[in-house]
């Protein structure tokens, strides 16, 4: 068709497209190694630093899954097994006791049992739990900070950019590689980085 | 009363700290005790993030499907075969992956992985990035016609299409670079990730969002109807690398497959307004070429023009910023300052860092938003410059064709074509 009319025009035209192709070809492929160069083949998932949150609650309200994806994990490794405890129990309760207006728990997510004189266990119910940090800032301002915040991977959509970490205002939030995907108080040391040695659920 | 408890464990983890701190390891303010009941603690539970091998078989699914719709627009120019192909990546990027990972938020992750050091970028996101725009430099953007969850949503909802007037399609067309310009602005200060934030579909894909999220998405499919494919005509980002890579495309889909007998029947098929109609030079050749001339010239004067306006910005754009938003709060109204309400203030006075490290700090984050937004004023400048010149350049077309910039070679002109391959 035109290619017979007007052959000069076309071959200007093909040779100014095959001429820029190559043009973006060439900036595609210098982003893309730029980019290769500090790429990692390991993924990478979004994780809270524990010694970094500062237990503001908005953990609880910004994840994009309702309820948040953060949960409240508990060292045992750290913890006290106090009776009096800072994470359980409200300031000034009643009785220590598990009744329900003694809980700081909003969801009664913690269950407190007996062990043996004085001690008493606490085990997180992870289905209850809504990471709203309650019983994290009473553990960490009272006791050993055996409780504290991560983000459970079962449950995390590890968005492109966490909308918690947006908001976090302690930047507690950071990405983290995947087969490393925990900062568990205990397993790790302020700073390093989490070793393996927990069991996978 | 009962205060009384918590002031004696006060002073008992004062103490416990004092003594303790001359022992070697011990940091803890209540040692773990020794059972005596043989009582056997209970593991701390991790459950493992998605399979990394998964995220890589996501790879290898987007490639298999650029392919596969790659082979419908062009080999068997088949619309049912795109359609069903982006069924498949609806359900299986939108729903199953639940919209993340996608390569239009992938040019963040690039931008982060070029200007923040301490970012590495994953692999997966990398080829997510680049795999549709390899895609597209040489075949069109097939990525849009079938391999995008978001494009795949407005699509099947496009029922009642109506043709925009062009000036308006024109208009609205530059919005897209502004919406990449800001985005790797926002990412080039480290400030955040605009385009997921403001994905409207992903919450659909999740069956969760924030409510003003859900009325924007509501909002886009509801105009989708009547505008076919809202978001990727008049915002997706990522569709401004892809049309230019389209732009020069070797293999660009066509609308016939052999000579256009010009019978006009696919005028009016294409509902994004994305086929070219054939014309003849109108107007005096001089004066055509005089504007063309003039166009040049005041190129240069838009891209000034546009920086300059960029840059008068950029104090409201930096305000997007953490610190920068921190620190004119607490410089503005040093009243925050004792405010316990104010989670952020709060978080910030205990951490021990000064005002005037912030304010430093700040300072620091804004001149990169000054040079940020001069680039970004200039670019928006070239975008209207170039498009004028786009304009009123002439270029004789005999033939109905597709415009490789916009069209998303989603193959519906096809169908309306009579005319039959040659043998």
């Amino acid at each position: 068709m035109s290619d017979r009319k007007e052959p000069k025009s076309m071959e200007r035209r093909r040779f100014i497209r095959s001429g820029m192709q190559m043009a973006l070809a060439v900036s595609l492929g210098g982003v893309a190694s730029v980019s290769f160069i500090k790429s990692t083949s390991k993924d990478l998932v979004w994780q809270i630093d524990p010694f970094k949150c500062v237990q503001c609650g908005r953990c609880a309200t910004e994840c994009i899954m309702t309820p948040s994806a953060v949960k409240c994990v508990h060292s045992f490794n750290l913890c006290g097994y106090c009776d009096l405890c800072g994470g359980y129990l409200k300031p000034d309760p009643n009785a220590r006791s598990t009744a329900a207006e003694n809980q700081l728990c909003p969801t009664a997510a913690i269950n407190r049992r007996y062990i043996e004189e004085p001690y008493f266990e606490y085990v997180i119910d992870e289905k209850l739990c809504i990471g709203c940090a309650k019983c994290v800032a009473g553990c960490t301002s009272f006791g050993n900070g055996s409780l504290h915040l991560q983000i459970r991977h079962d449950r995390c959509k590890n968005c492109n950019e966490c909308a918690i970490a947006r908001v976090c205002p302690a930047d507690a939030f950071q990405r983290v590689p995947r087969n490393t995907p925990y900062l568990i108080k205990g397993g790790f040391t302020k700073g390093g980085t989490s070793k393996d040695q927990l069991k996978k659920g | 009363m009962k205060q009384i408890k918590y002031y004696f464990l006060l002073i008992s983890v004062l103490l416990f700290t004092a003594i303790q701190s001359f022992a070697a390891d011990a940091k803890q303010r209540f040692p773990k005790p020794e059972f005596d009941t043989g009582y056997a603690q209970p593991f701390t539970t991790a459950p493992s993030p998605r399979f990394l091998l998964l995220e890589y078989l996501d790879v290898i699914v987007l490639f298999v499907v650029l392919s596969v719709v790659t082979w419908f627009v062009l080999k068997k120019r088949s619309r049912k075969g795109v359609f069903w192909t982006s069924v498949f990546s609806l359900l299986y990027f939108g729903f199953y992956r639940e919209g993340c990972i996608c390569s239009i938020g992938s040019i963040q992750n690039v931008t982060l992985g070029i200007f923040d050091s301490t970012y590495t970028i994953p692999l997966t996101a990398l080829l997510f990035f680049l795999l549709p725009l390899i895609f597209s430099l040489f075949f069109g953007r097939t990525f849009c016609a079938g391999a995008c969850p978001l494009g795949a949503i407005q699509d099947i909802i496009a029922i009642r299409p109506i043709e925009l007037p062009k000036w308006v399609q024109k208009v609205l067309g530059l919005i897209p670079y502004l919406y990449l310009g800001l985005a790797l602005l926002y990412v080039a200060t480290k400030s955040e990730f605009i385009i997921c934030r403001y994905d409207p579909f992903v919450g659909f894909f999740r069956f969760d969002a924030p409510f003003h999220m859900l009325i924007l998405g509501i909002l886009f499919l509801v105009i989708g109807i009547f505008v076919a494919r809202p978001y990727c005509r008049f915002f997706c980002p990522y569709g401004v690398l892809l049309g230019w890579m389209s732009k020069f495309s070797s293999r660009h889909m066509t609308i016939t497959p052999a000579a256009c007998i010009q019978c006009k029947l696919c005028a009016n098929s294409c509902p994004f307004g994305a086929i070219d109609e054939p014309i003849v030079e109108t107007g005096k050749r001089r004066s055509n070429v005089n504007r063309l001339m003039i166009y040049f010239v005041i190129l240069p004067l838009w891209i000034g023009v546009g920086g300059f306006a960029g840059s008068m910005l950029h104090v409201p754009l930096s305000r997007f910023n953490k610190t920068v938003y921190m620190a004119e709060l607490i410089v503005e109204h040093p009243e925050v300052k004792t405010d316990a309400k104010n989670i952020d203030v709060r978080t910030f006075m205990s951490s021990g860092k000064s005002t005037e490290q912030l304010v430093l700090e700040a300072d620091q984050i804004r001149h990169k938003f000054y040079i940020g937004s001069w680039l970004l004023g200039g670019f928006v400048g070239l975008v209207i410059g170039t498009s004028l010149i786009g304009l009123s350049t002439f270029r004789k077309r005999e033939d109905w064709e597709p415009n490789r910039t916009n069209c998303l070679s989603c193959a519906r002109c096809m169908d309306y074509c009579p005319v039959k391959k040659e043998a």
